[in-house]
């Protein structure tokens, strides 16, 4: 029903062709990761009628399969929920940043909230804050949302047969696609700074921390913004 | 997995990212904090792409999604259409990965 809503709404504002066909080659890389988890759920023993709710109602991928492996790995259930919720936490400073690029209205928010992932946000700021900008999300969101339930369904149903999308290289796929959509944003010094700041952050952090905590460490490159607002 | 773990994960990611959005309207931020909110996302968008590049597992990645990785960054430096930055990036691992690197 909401990606009817987001597709409607999508076509009444001007969103670009060229928008679009980036949307959908995000969308078609979340699909092939959306039927790997599918059939690493149904591996794990998991009911298909959880995997399906997962993915619809959590729509975090990194948690998903974070929670499915703490318990396939004899975890209780509360440490599977604590692993994904620090996981996801990283998605309160994006609401923070993105603000009304989610929707201007109270009802249009709250379902926008439900879209907000990584390769959504980063989709939608690199098209700036205006209608372009909010159209790109809805339908990237919507996209993505679809592609990834639609992927687990298959992931599901085919199982074993389902290749690794590892053969297939997806795994690079998303740090790429995120990469090409920060890099104009990276022109600015200011961002290059701490950009740079929260990669050697994170990276550094990794080998130690849970995950989910070194990229939220990385926000301690926030001390390399300098004060002035220059060259934005 | 159990519905209630499910279900709880579900609210709180779903609160979690209501929150941010919320919050941004209920404060009106100073441009100084505003910047940094923007630049706060910057920060966690290049964690992202450097610990997905890079790492799995809290180890090394190996050498075949980085060297994707990189050739899809140069792609898109050099303003490489979109969707062919995401196939050449996929495309070079899986090719890596098919001639037996890691």
């Amino acid at each position: 029903m909401f990606i009817l809503t987001a597709m409607c709404s999508a076509r009444r504002t001007a969103l670009e062709r060229g928008d679009l066909r980036d949307a959908l080659a995000l969308g078609a890389a979340i699909t092939v990761v959306g039927m790997s988890f599918g059939a690493l759920a149904a591996a794990a023993g998991v009911p298909p009628v959880l995997t399906v709710a997962m993915s619809v109602l959590v729509f975090a991928g990194g948690s998903q399969f974070l929670a499915v492996a703490v318990v396939a790995a004899g975890g209780a259930p509360i440490a599977a929920v604590a692993a994904g919720l620090l996981l996801n936490l990283r998605h309160l400073p994006f609401g923070l940043a993105i603000g009304d690029l989610a929707g201007r209205t109270l009802p249009a928010r709250l379902l926008g909230a439900h879209i907000l992932i990584d390769e959504n946000v980063a989709f939608a700021r690199a098209r700036g804050s205006g209608p372009r900008a909010r159209a790109a999300y809805r339908t990237c969101g919507a996209l993505l949302f679809l592609g990834w339930n639609a992927g687990t369904v298959v992931g599901l149903l085919a199982g074993s047969a389902v290749p690794d999308p590892a053969s297939f290289g997806v795994d690079a796929a998303f740090p790429a696609a995120l990469l090409a959509l920060l890099l104009p944003s990276l022109r600015a010094p200011d961002a290059r700074r701490v950009g740079l700041g929260a990669a050697v952050v994170a990276l550094a952090a990794t080998p130690f921390l849970p995950p989910g905590l070194p990229v939220l460490v990385a926000l301690l490159a926030l001390v390399l913004a300098g004060r002035t607002e220059v060259e934005r | 997995m159990t519905w209630a773990a499910v279900l709880a994960l579900a609210a709180g990611t779903y609160l979690v990212r209501l929150a941010g959005i919320l919050l941004r309207d209920k404060v009106t931020l100073p441009a100084r904090l505003a910047r940094l909110t923007d630049l706060g996302a910057t920060a966690l968008l290049v964690a992202l792409v450097a610990t997905a590049a890079l790492t799995e597992a809290g180890g090394f990645a190996g050498w075949a999604r980085p060297a994707g990785v990189l050739v899809g960054g140069v792609a898109a430096w050099l303003k490489v259409p979109f969707v062919l930055v995401v196939v050449l990036a996929a495309g070079t691992t899986a090719g890596l990965r098919a001639l037996g690197v890691a």
